[in-house]
């Protein structure tokens, strides 16, 4: 019982916040509620007992992907009000569009039916002994490929190689700070006392 | 029981070049870029302790890492080989950074990591760990071909590389992932067993002809040979060198690898594809080559020749023709790294020249180096008693024996035409009107590597036998 709760909770706040993504004007606030969306869906993950995928959407999706979008919304002057000019020109095409998906997918439905023994092969091996995902998956990624992972850091590594090689340039001329010649700096050849003649200046 | 000891101890020479590579990373941050002179020495030293790792390495077949790694006489071989191309072309590297001012000592470590890379491609044994090494190795060229990032052309041959590099990786990752599916594993050795249990099967087949078209990419065979030239001709040329020498053996041990080891129940299939593809290789190299004024587009397309004549042993399908492709490639390094110590010579006080036409009259000029050039030309042509006639003997001698006959007489007219520029140079070379002569600066370990090259080609039929039985041994691991 409270689980469905929780599930209408989510699925209800999920479903609003993304209209609410295509639909609000502010385009920060879309970004915003996409945010919200991400995490409802991770509740549902949580809900269905994929724990790890829910802090993954959460990690990989608001932490990275949303403030990316936030950053290109806040940052370039998109005149969105703009690129919604065309709209209502180019929406019986767009219609079209869709309306052939529509169709594609209703005929893809109709025509899909499945091998015998396919729920069987489909289902995904529950780990043995109670482990739970996030463990079997850890299992899986440092254990039985630690090899192939391991490589991947080294390319990892090697693509900032690559990126620093390219692209680092030591410019002539640019001030930076260096902490060990502000603090040696003395009184006497930091600060200079003029006398000053009333009604001359310096 | 396998343990992490006995599997860190089996991949010791790629753990040795991996960890080599890092500490030569800091030892050049900390040191700064007046370091490069002594990170090349500190390479070579780290080369050669992997060599002497993967040499005191047994020979019998050891898997590490549940089968995802393998070690054995064949990979033995090909890692000799790729370490002495790689090493060869740290040392022309070397006066080329310092005079060009290229002198960062990212230069030695980037080299080394594509090492790592390609080490890893010749002993995958799984299709996750094929392809890491391939875009390790991969990865570090891109930036080695846009090294020299003030130059329009380094940069441009750089970008051409990394962009179609990656869609060759895509097309890679597409077939691998058909293969995946249609045979329920990414170990070679069990999609060996279902392939031959499964008999033919149409998304293999499929997953086959992508998987094969990435790696055609990745050895520049037609028709995925388009950035061969114009990366050869914009990358620096020590980096040229490199890329001629090391990747190509290493991509190479892959293709024979993939297709020997879990492929070859379905050898009926890449057969037809091998062949096209080394007909066409064979055919492009070698008539394209001919308008070429540019010599290292020149060698691009001899290259590419060069490919498509190995590929002539591989579609045998025989362990004969393996035999064949692996002296092929011995030989095929020794006669690419002396041509381009030549290329190398090329520098009048205005800076490097790259036209065939420069190398008028060098037999007066310079005759000493126009002898190697001739000899090496020669080679290359496939003339015999040099070397390029034997590496050119074996794979056609196995195609023969798999009853290839109709590839084989195209290969053979071809390598006709092929000769005809490489014998062009040579009476350019002899004939021609002595252009301004070359500076003399090439060194003495230039010089070296030119003359042993040369030797190696001219005196071939004296290491003949130790080659052969060399690449005997090695094919016949693969096989087993």
């Amino acid at each position: 019982m409270l689980q469905a709760l929780a599930f209408y909770l989510f699925s209800g706040v999920l479903v609003i916040s993304a209209i609410m993504v295509i639909a609000a004007r502010n385009p920060v606030h879309s970004v915003l509620f996409l945010i919200l969306a991400f995490f409802n869906a991770a509740g549902l993950f949580v809900l269905m007992g994929a724990e790890f995928l829910a802090m993954i959407l959460v990690v990989v999706y608001v932490g990275a992907v949303a403030v990316l979008f936030l950053f290109v919304v806040m940052m370039l002057d998109i005149d969105f009000t703009e690129l919604r000019e065309g709209f209502l020109e180019y929406l019986p095409f767009g219609a079209v569009i869709a309306g052939v998906l529509l169709a594609e997918l209703i005929v893809v439905l109709l025509a899909w039916n499945f091998a015998a023994g396919t729920t069987v092969t489909a289902r995904p091996e529950l780990p043995p002994g109670g482990i739970s995902n996030t463990e079997a998956l850890g299992r899986v990624l440092y254990t039985d490929y630690f090899f192939v992972f391991q490589l991947s850091g080294l390319v990892l590594l090697l693509a900032m190689i690559g990126a620093i090689v390219l692209t680092l340039r030591h410019r002539e001329g640019v001030r930076r700070q260096s902490v060990a010649r502000q603090v040696g700096r003395t009184r006497e050849e930091a600060v200079e006392l003029k006398k000053v003649k009333p009604g001359q200046g310096i | 029981m396998e343990t992490l000891q006995q599997d860190l101890l089996i991949i010791l020479p790629e753990l040795i070049l991996a960890l080599g590579a890092m500490t030569l990373l800091m030892w050049g941050v900390f040191r700064g870029d007046g370091a490069t002179g002594e990170l090349n020495i500190l390479t070579l030293v780290l080369f050669a302790l992997v060599s002497i790792s993967v040499f005191s390495g047994a020979p019998e077949e050891r898997l590490a890492f549940h089968g995802t790694y393998i070690a054995d006489g064949f990979t033995r071989v090909m890692k000799l080989l790729v370490l002495t191309g790689a090493a060869l072309a740290v040392i022309m590297s070397a006066r080329y950074i310092a005079t060009e001012r290229l002198r960062r000592f990212e230069f030695p470590v980037l080299i080394v990591f594509a090492t790592t890379g390609m080490m890893l491609m010749i002993s995958a044994n799984d299709l996750v760990v094929l392809y890491i090494g391939l875009e390790l190795q991969s990865l570090a060229l891109y930036v080695l071909a846009a090294y020299s990032r003030d130059s329009v052309r380094s940069t441009e041959a750089g970008l051409k590389y990394f962009v179609l590099g990656a869609l060759s990786s895509g097309l890679l990752l597409y077939g691998a992932s058909l293969i995946y599916g249609f045979s329920g594993a990414t170990g070679f050795d069990a999609i060996g067993n279902a392939v031959a249990s499964g008999g033919q099967n149409i998304g293999l087949t499929v997953g086959l002809v992508f998987l094969l078209a990435g790696l055609a990419f990745k050895i520049s065979a037609v028709p995925f040979h388009m950035w061969t030239p114009d990366v050869y001709e914009g990358a620096p040329t020590p980096v040229t060198a490199f890329f001629a020498a090391a990747p190509k053996l290493a991509a190479m041990a892959l293709v024979l690898r993939v297709l020997i080891d879990p492929l070859f129940a379905i050898a009926v299939q890449w057969q037809q594809i091998i062949v096209f593809v080394s007909i066409a290789s064979i055919l492009l190299g070698s008539f394209a080559a001919i308008g070429q004024t540019n010599i290292k587009r020149l060698m691009a397309y001899s290259s590419i020749a060069n490919v498509g004549h190995m590929l002539v042993g591989l579609a045998a399908g025989t362990q004969e023709g393996v035999q064949g492709v692996i002296i092929y490639l011995a030989i095929y390094l020794a006669m690419t790294i002396g041509t381009f110590v030549c290329i190398l010579a090329m520098r009048r006080p205005e800076g490097m020249v790259e036209d065939i036409n420069d190398l008028s009259g060098l037999a007066q000029t310079r005759p000493a180096m126009a002898a190697a050039l001739l000899i090496l030309m020669f080679s290359l042509a496939g003339i015999p008693p040099m070397a390029g006639f034997f590496g050119k003997f074996y794979v056609y001698l196995a195609a023969v024996n798999a009853g290839l006959w109709p590839l084989a007489v195209i290969g053979i007219l071809a390598s006709v035409v092929g000769a005809y520029y490489y014998i062009r140079i040579v009476m350019i070379m002899v004939n021609g009107e002595p252009a301004a002569p070359f500076e003399q600066n090439l060194g003495f370990e230039l010089r070296v590597i030119l003359f042993g090259a040369a030797l190696y080609n001219l005196a071939f039929i004296l290491f003949a036998a130790p080659v052969i039985a060399i690449a005997g041994a090695a094919a016949q691991a693969l096989f087993n």
